[in-house]
């Protein structure tokens, strides 16, 4: 063991370099390890913050994997927008996925609520997986955004009909990850399981990573549904849906996450710039995915249950 | 319901946001652990500490108070427990199952919690938690002390490397506060913790619930405390990470980059050192040696990477190196085994299996690893003795052995002691793919480099190395009844927990046997010696440390001895009781039929003892007991090598 050499004094580490590290760790295990992975790509901050890391994790190569976005068709336009041009400048293929079932039903999440998610979205997602034969998939999920998250493993194992048994999770010491599994059954990884809300704004911050305008305030068309404030992201769709046009308000409103457009709910805000973005969210006195419908379903236990069905 | 405020929010944050950003750019990262029994009141500190920090927002909050009427322990306060237990099957049954991972930050440090599980079943979960962690919060009730749970999560920190352990004595409040309970089981817990090697702890007074000495000390209720409080110690104590920058160079190869033919590079997380272009590596095992050419990121090449950023390195020459191979510093590379000796926790319902082919994951190494019948199992369950050994035939579920394992072929590695990353490995079932161990490595068993020597050549010097071991002869003397034989047991066990190979030749069993031909007369008593003399010395060409407890009370024979042995190898250990004190014990009854003229020749009666002028131990019986005088003898003649 050598003693530390003269006139070099050591270098600090913050909270975000050590995060990054440890999530270009992980991805470079996976790829090393996985058949054939693929990284989900939702086309939210998280994502973004996401198909970021990977661009560091393999630079100077592209990142050794696909893009894949399970859709709705009921994504923001703006999201739309930028799915494509993310791709592009990582030098990534994008796929995306239509549950066609879903397609020919016109499931939707006016009329068929939760039902929408699970067709979409979990049923869309284990459809896409088994279609391409991934046997690990990149997830942007973070432990702080919700309970049954926080107890996830960053290398979370999946049976061959994609559940999850919380019970019995693969203990996982150190960064020694365990890849290993039977054919069939695939491995969802989640390498920002350690970073917060306000690390991912933090970094998008440090890092200038672009991210869909909707992050930030500005004049759009809104309407109040069951108790909640949308945008009106497509109006023709919005009146085919529901009959007839609800009252539509301009309202200055910005995005804390995003989904699908009727299921996000709108805040009223001034933030235009990433600095104020994280301000709101300091000074904000509710949980980031409030706005979401999803995870008061089925009571307490909503996201945990649609995890053990395949959700991720 | 704190007598403390609560963390409040910044105000810089709506005076001056780009301040605020700027000063919360650059915190460090504190990972630490609660653990601890059932119902000590880990999730509900959990819920407190994020509540003082404003990480629980009102909806959650709202959620909270609903739910903690609903199915809530606290009656018609708020159950913070319910924040933290996340799964269903964990609220149904009010306990904890799986380590929830929590996230917080104070002004100074940003917080990665693992609360762990109390349950004896989930011990693995508690393992997992705690190999990551800096820091360990050990929580006891203060109405129930220390417990069988706290010894052995205790125990696995301090295992699984965690050196700064903080004893928490939960649940003040309904102790009313008393000083004396504190102190009590700060004492208890005290003498536990040194009987397995820990070194130090810090113990705090506080109550989750009603969050004294959470964030400022002294609580009103505590003004006896003088310590700070569990915010304020966890963003002081230091942390390691920046000290493994002055370690020896270490990066595990995790993947090679070859986006063309023009560049080759070698992506990994540096484990441990520094590294700049033009530093000589070593490529471990092959031991290539070349330059560093340049330190690539996204950002650009970097002038000096350092232990913990994830890097991709190119070299000078065209050397082979893949995914396992370590690049390390060239003139201090880790060594290659396939032979060590490592503890290992069992994880799995299905126990071990002796000789069966496990992967063994160990960095970025995946290999086939047999494990050997375990030298012995540690107890973590007997409340009496934690930290004891037992002996096994193979490892069960949560239990905790030492044991040889043995690889296909080499792998790369450190002691556990020195590098978490290279000692640190899983094993891994074959066929079910679960995570069946963690395993800490100790040494290398240089057993491989050994099997092509001829006997007849084998050395006293090698004989030795391959024990790992210095060979002694640990000679006891003293008067018949000083505690010779019990002392020298104590001793022997010690040894053996140390993994030391050792033999004790006893007086009574020697004459028993080798010596049966002999008496009692003085040429008897010197003869006796002489052989014993002999054999210690023969043993210790074999590489043994050997122990002999005979009265041996003649100096000139003591002398003799230690003339027939190497150098250095000859440690007399004088057993100092006097003759009244070992008469008065007269443990075999030899001091009363002595004087009663029934036995003769009976030193110290009859016949003299010569007592040592000049011993290299000397152990004083009437005031040290029989494990604080082994100790002592084990702490002077370490370090064996």
């Amino acid at each position: 063991m050598r003693f530390p050499r003269k006139n070099e004094p050591l270098m600090k580490l913050t909270h975000l370099d050590r995060l990054e590290a440890e999530s270009i760790h992980i991805m470079r295990e996976v790829v090393a390890e996985a058949q054939n992975p693929v990284m989900l790509y939702s086309i939210g901050k998280d994502s973004a913050v996401m198909l970021h890391l990977a661009k560091k994790a393999f630079y100077p190569s592209p990142p050794p994997f696909s893009l894949l976005h399970v859709d709705t068709t009921w994504k923001f336009r703006d999201m739309y927008a930028l799915r494509q041009k993310s791709a592009d400048d990582a030098g990534m293929e994008l796929l995306v996925w239509h549950n066609e079932e879903a397609k020919e039903r016109g499931i939707n999440p006016f009329d068929h609520g939760p039902l929408h998610t699970d067709m979409w979205k979990t049923q869309g997602l284990k459809q896409a997986l088994d279609h391409y034969g991934f046997d690990a998939a990149f997830g942007g999920a973070r432990r702080d955004e919700e309970k049954s998250r926080a107890k996830e493993r960053i290398f979370s194992f999946r049976t061959a009909s994609h559940g999850w048994d919380p019970k019995n999770q693969r203990p996982e010491l150190w960064n020694v990850y365990n890849a290993k599994k039977a054919k069939g059954e695939s491995i969802r990884v989640f390498p920002l399981s350690n970073w917060t809300e306000l690390d991912i704004w933090q970094y998008i911050m440090a890092e200038n990573i672009e991210i869909v305008p909707l992050y930030f305030s500005a004049p759009r068309p809104t309407f109040e549904y069951e108790g909640g404030l949308f945008m009106v992201d497509d109006a023709e769709r919005l009146e085919r849906v529901l009959g007839k046009l609800p009252e539509i308000t301009e309202r200055s409103v910005r995005f804390r996450t995003l989904g699908c457009w009727p299921l996000t709910g709108a805040v009223e805000s001034e933030a235009t710039t990433l600095a104020e973005v994280v301000q709101e969210m300091l000074l904000t006195t509710t949980s980031e995915r409030q706005g979401r419908v999803i995870d008061k379903d089925e009571g307490g236990a909503g996201m945990e249950k649609k995890k053990q069905e395949g959700y991720f | 319901m704190s007598q403390h405020p609560a963390y409040e929010t910044d105000a810089l944050i709506a005076e001056d946001i780009e301040a605020y950003l700027a000063q919360h750019q650059n915190k460090d990262l504190l990972r630490f652990i609660t653990c601890g029994s059932v119902d000590d009141g880990k999730s509900t500190l959990i819920g407190r500490l994020l509540y003082d920090s404003k990480m629980i927002f009102e909806d959650q909050l709202a959620a909270l108070e609903s739910d903690s009427k609903r199915v809530g322990t606290q009656g018609a306060d708020i159950d913070f427990a319910l924040l933290v237990d996340g799964l269903a099957a964990e609220r149904e049954q009010g306990i904890t199952i799986d380590v929830a991972y929590r996230f917080f930050a104070t002004e100074k440090r940003k917080f990665i919690v693992a609360d762990c599980p109390g349950h004896e079943q989930y011990t693995r979960n508690m393992v997992t938690g705690a190999s990551t962690a800096d820091l360990a919060v050990i929580l006891v009730d203060a109405r129930k002390g220390v417990l069988v749970q706290t010894r052995r999560h205790s125990f696995l920190c301090h295992q699984l490397g965690i050196r700064n352990l903080v004893l928490a004595v939960n649940k003040m409040d309904l102790v009313g506060y008393d000083q004396a309970v504190f102190d009590a089981i700060v004492a208890d817990y005290a003498a536990f913790a040194e009987s397995i090697g820990i070194e130090s702890f810090t113990a705090l007074p506080i109550s989750g619930f009603r969050g004294d000495n959470i964030t400022a000390a002294p609580s009103a209720e505590t003004p006896w405390y003088s310590g700070p409080s569990l915010i304020e110690h966890l963003e002081t104590v230091p942390l390691a990470n920046e000290a493994a920058q002055e370690r020896s160079f270490r990066m595990p190869v995790q993947w090679v980059n070859r986006p063309n033919l023009d560049f080759r590079g070698f992506s990994g997380l540096i484990a441990s050192g520094t590294v700049k272009p033009g530093d000589p590596v070593r490529i471990v095992p092959s031991g290539k040696t070349s330059t560093v050419k340049s330190v690539v990121t996204f950002g650009g090449e970097l002038e000096k990477g350092v232990a913990g950023q994830s890097v991709t390195i190119t070299l000078a020459d065209e050397v082979d190196c893949s995914r396992g191979d370590v690049i390390a510093a060239a003139d201090d590379p880790p060594q290659a085994s396939d032979q060590f000796e490592a503890t290992l926790v069992w994880l799995s319902d299905e126990a071990m299996k002796p000789g069966r082919g496990y992967w063994l994951k160990l960095a970025t190494q995946t290999v086939t690893a047999t494990v050997q019948e375990p030298k012995y199992e540690i107890n973590v369950n007997d409340p009496a003795g934690v930290g004891s050994h037992l002996a096994s035939k193979a490892l069960h579920l949560n239990a905790i052995g030492v044991v040889e394992v043995h690889t296909e072929r080499p792998v790369v590695f450190e002691p556990y002691s020195g590098s978490r990353t290279l000692g640190g490995f899983i094993l891994i079932d074959k066929l079910t793919n679960a995570t069946v161990a963690a395993g800490m490595l100790h040494f290398s068993l240089r057993r491989a480099d050994n099997v092509h020597w001829q006997p007849v050549s084998t050395t006293r010097e090698q004989h030795a190395a391959i024990k790992n071991q210095k060979p002694l002869v640990l000679w006891f003397t003293g008067l018949s009844g000083s505690g010779k034989s019990t002392i020298a047991n104590a001793v022997e066990e010690r040894l053996a927990h140390m993994n030391r190979h050792t033999f004790l030749l006893d007086g009574d069993n020697v004459r028993h046997c080798l010596n049966k031909d002999l008496g009692f007369t003085e040429a008897d008593r010197i003869e006796n010696i002489r052989r014993v003399g002999e054999v210690a010395r023969l043993m210790t060409d074999a590489g043994l440390i050997v122990l002999t407890a005979f009265i041996s009370p003649f100096r000139a024979e003591r002398e003799l001895v230690r003339s027939m042995m190497a150098t250095g190898e000859f440690v007399e250990i004088f057993v100092d009781t006097p003759l009244e004190v070992a008469e008065a014990r007269d443990v075999k009854g030899l001091y009363k039929k002595a004087r009663e003229g029934q036995l003769k020749n009976f030193t110290g009666i009859d016949s003299p003892y010569e007592a040592p002028e000049t011993p290299e131990i000397r152990v004083n019986t009437v005031d040290m007991t029989v494990d604080e005088a082994a100790d002592y003898i084990v702490s002077r003649i370490l370090p064996l090598r």
